[in-house]
């Protein structure tokens, strides 16, 4: 090979080696700041659920109304994804006093005494989103479904509005929204926990009494919870696999 | 949606329970479809189990049928949030689910049984009147002829084995059609008033009586109508069918009522408060004195005594339709009655019914009575005025 | 063939509407069920992204003290550390999004404060509630509380 020959081919060779990692800083420049990439959501890692503490809930009512805003849920009250109670339990005999104004939305309004003796206490209600659950088994079409990481969720675009599902919940956490007239519930804020937020409601509780918890990632503190706490699921004769745990339920609630 | 009612609550229920989710159309829905069964069985009593007395209300049992069947689906489809995707149910039926099921229960139950049947049965009469009628009319009867001119002996003998083959199928389908309706309530383990295994077996007992009723009554009705002398013997033995079934209706649901008395469990004060308040007039009233047992005493009545003629047509009259009535207010105290509790056991609510609206008394009237507009069409289309399948009777075909 | 079908032409025929019919039927499952359906179970598998791609409303603490350290260390310190921003501040994804977008209103401490600790006999004895007639009688809680540190003295 002559010397111009060898010479075009080092200095092509030198300015091809360069393009390069010319060619990536410039596109790193182009793309902003460079930050690792948020590794993709893998629904086989989690299982959901959630962990309500009785002894923790002052009926504040931050999660009804948290709920509320980030899932565009109408106003008026018959329609809830989640909701809170007040018991007042005068003895274990007699029925529990329930009510629920608005669902809480806007707190309690004391309607007690204090000093009568009663055993009173706020019970936050929820989608259990059920390992079996009822709803799932009699939806006609498949638009309600348990996700692989455990929720229960509905698919807008294919629900018929039977209302069968609503039906079947033994814990009447099913509502048909008017506006669509398909029907809705807590969906443990699945577009929230995919991200690797917490739920509407539990970043809104001032106290902790709601916890979102993943029962298949080994350091998630559920699992020494309810190694070392007397949990309760609601219903627990229904066997509907509820992943909602209550520490410190009353025998009164229903 | 309507505050006003949660001052119709008392105590205390789930905030999304306050509104019923099944209204009047659902109750309509059970009843329609135990009239089908009803009256296919009826039907059956004379192709299957040669009751030879029953045999004018042959034809007159399956057109009915077919008119109930043709509405059953109606009522569902007006209570739809989104009826335009109903045929996802076809399309993916998710098979745990007894409501999927059941649409291909019914579609099996309209083609391959009544239609079926019914077009078998009447096949010969059909081509006569290809035959003989004019117009336009000569068309349809063509087309329901299926182009086939061919009345044979032999091939009407065939249609009668393969009628008889299918209404034998037909009646275990006929069963399947209302037990599982009966079993989409049933099989709710969420609701208490609901949730029984003796809930299809007491909606397929309580079709039976309604159909039977129904056609008892329009069979004199149409006779009346017509002009014709009422057959007797032959409203006499349906009246007596009628007795059996609804005899052995009762003794299950008193076996039922006589269970959760007994039991009393978790939610047993809480449906007794409702039976007593907000059930009373409906279940006590309507369904068990004047809808069962008033009848019941009457066709009891009928059965022990020896009555005129115009005796019986007179109770049976007024007791079919208190059947009728008291069927209704059945389905009435099963859906309605198992939304008006709360599932916490705490409280109450009420079932607020409007009038001309999508879900309203309205549309439950209209659909009530579209079926006899339908049966109407029907008649005029498929008299069932000539004997029934007599091969023996040579074609007097209008020439 | 034609003596097998003698006098059964009609069933023939009403067979070949049957078969029509499951044909059609076959044909309209292909057309119109849902692309992803049944992938991971009986449902269109597409209505999980759908559900995903709903928009936040909360932006959640963390996103909050990026900017607003100084609240955020403020709060780690005292007993206001488990609530959100958000819980007093309101859903502010938008404002954390492009903080001149949306300002945030500020709380009014007459009232905010007291749907927590406004005393109720159902609230757990050890939270800390107070009768607001006789606690300041309706003055603003942040006259002697930081609502950041509320066991601190509100900063000057």
């Amino acid at each position: 090979m002559n010397q111009d020959r060898r010479d075009f081919l080092v200095r092509a060779g030198k300015v091809l080696v360069l393009t390069a990692p010319a060619a990536a800083y410039w596109d790193a420049l182009a793309a902003g700041k460079t930050e690792p990439e948020e590794p993709a959501y893998r629904m086989a890692d989690h299982f959901w659920g959630m962990i309500v503490d009785i002894d923790k809930c002052i009926g504040c009512g931050s999660c009804v109304r948290a709920c509320k805003t980030e899932n565009n849920v109408p106003l008026e009250p018959f329609y809830f994804r989640t909701w809170v109670e007040r018991y007042h339990v005068e003895s274990l005999s007699e029925h529990p006093e329930v009510d629920s104004p608005n669902g809480g939305y806007n707190g309690f309004p004391e309607k007690y005494a204090a000093g009568d003796k009663a055993k009173s206490f706020f019970v936050p209600k929820l989608c259990n989103q059920c390992a079996h659950s009822p709803c799932t088994q009699v939806c006609p079409v498949g638009a309600t479904f348990e996700s692989p990481d455990g929720a229960v969720l509905i698919d807008q675009t294919y629900c018929l509005g039977c209302r069968y599902c609503v039906q079947a919940c033994p814990y009447g956490c099913r509502f048909i929204d008017p506006r669509t007239n398909t029907v809705d519930k807590c969906n443990l804020c699945y577009h929230r926990i995919t991200k690797g937020l917490t739920t509407a409601c539990c970043e809104n509780c001032p106290t902790g009494a709601r916890q979102l918890v993943d029962l298949k990632d080994p350091r998630d503190p559920v699992h020494e919870f309810l190694r070392t706490h007397k949990v309760h699921v609601l219903k627990p004769h229904m066997a509907t696999g509820a992943k909602l745990f209550y520490n410190a339920l009353d025998g009164s609630v229903r | 949606m309507e505050e006003g009612l949660l001052h119709a609550v008392q105590g205390y229920m789930y905030p999304n329970e306050v509104e019923l989710q099944w209204s009047i159309l659902i109750v309509l829905y059970p009843f329609t479809t135990g009239l089908v069964a009803g009256a296919f069985i009826l039907a059956s009593l004379e192709r299957v189990f040669n009751v030879a007395a029953v045999k004018p209300t042959y034809r007159l049992a399956l057109l009915s049928a077919l008119a109930f069947l043709i509405v059953a689906p109606l009522p569902l489809q007006l209570h739809l949030g989104h009826p335009e995707r109903s045929i996802e149910m076809y399309l993916t039926p998710h098979t745990s689910s007894a409501m999927a099921m059941f649409g291909f229960v019914y579609l099996w139950y309209l083609m391959a049984v009544l239609v079926l049947e019914i077009w078998l049965d009447y096949r010969k009469d059909i081509v006569l009147m290809s035959r003989t009628e004019t117009g336009w009319k000569k068309t349809l009867y063509k087309v329901l002829s299926l182009g086939v001119d061919n009345i044979s002996e032999e091939s009407l003998r065939i249609d009668d084995k393969l009628g008889r083959f299918i209404t034998i199928i037909g009646i275990p389908s006929a069963f399947l059609l209302h037990g599982y309706v009966g079993f989409i309530f049933g099989s709710i383990k969420a609701n208490p008033w609901w949730s029984s295994p003796a809930m299809p077996i007491v909606f397929l007992f309580s079709a039976i009586v309604s159909g039977i009723a129904l056609v008892m009554l329009m069979y004199m009705a149409v006779c009346v109508l017509k002009g014709i002398p009422i057959d007797m013997p032959c409203v006499d033995t349906i009246a007596r069918y009628l007795f059996y079934a609804f005899l052995i209706d009762f003794s299950i649901e008193l076996m039922d009522l006589i269970h959760r008395i007994y039991e009393a469990d978790e939610s047993f004060q809480s449906l007794d408060f409702m039976v007593h308040t907000r059930l009373y007039t409906s279940q006590i009233l309507i369904q068990i004195v004047f809808g069962t047992i008033v009848p019941l005493g009457f066709f009891a009545f009928t059965q022990l005594v020896k009555l005129s003629e115009s005796a019986r047509k007179g109770i049976y009259v007024l007791a079919g339709c208190l059947t009728l009535m008291g069927i209704f207010a059945m389905r009435w105290n099963v859906v309605i009655g198992g939304q008006l509790f709360s599932k916490s056991f705490l409280g109450y609510t009420s079932y607020k019914m409007d009038f001309a609206t999508k879900e309203g008394l309205l549309p439950a009237i209209v659909l009530l009575l579209l079926p006899f507009a339908i049966l109407w069409v029907l008649v005029k289309v498929l008299p069932p005025w000539e004997e029934p399948h007599d091969g023996a009777k040579a074609e007097t075909a209008a020439a | 063939m034609n003596r097998l079908f003698k006098d059964k032409e009609h069933l023939v025929r009403v067979a070949g509407l049957f078969a029509a019919g499951i044909v059609l039927f076959v044909i309209a499952r292909a057309l119109f069920v849902p692309k992803g359906f049944g992938q991971y179970g009986h449902y269109r598998a597409g209505a999980l992204a759908d559900v995903r791609s709903k928009p936040v409303v909360y932006a959640g603490r963390g996103a909050c003290v990026e900017c607003h350290t100084g609240e955020g260390e403020r709060l780690k310190s005292g007993k206001h550390k488990g609530v959100g921003c958000e819980a007093c501040h309101g859903a502010l994804a938008k404002h954390a999004a492009d903080p001149s977008a949306l300002k945030p209103v500020k709380p009014d401490p007459k009232t905010l404060c007291l749907t927590c600790h406004q005393m109720n006999v159902a609230k757990p004895a050890k939270f800390a509630q107070i009768d607001v007639k006789s606690h300041m009688d309706g003055g603003p809680c942040t006259t002697c509380h930081d609502q950041h540190a509320p066991d601190k003295e509100p900063k000057k």
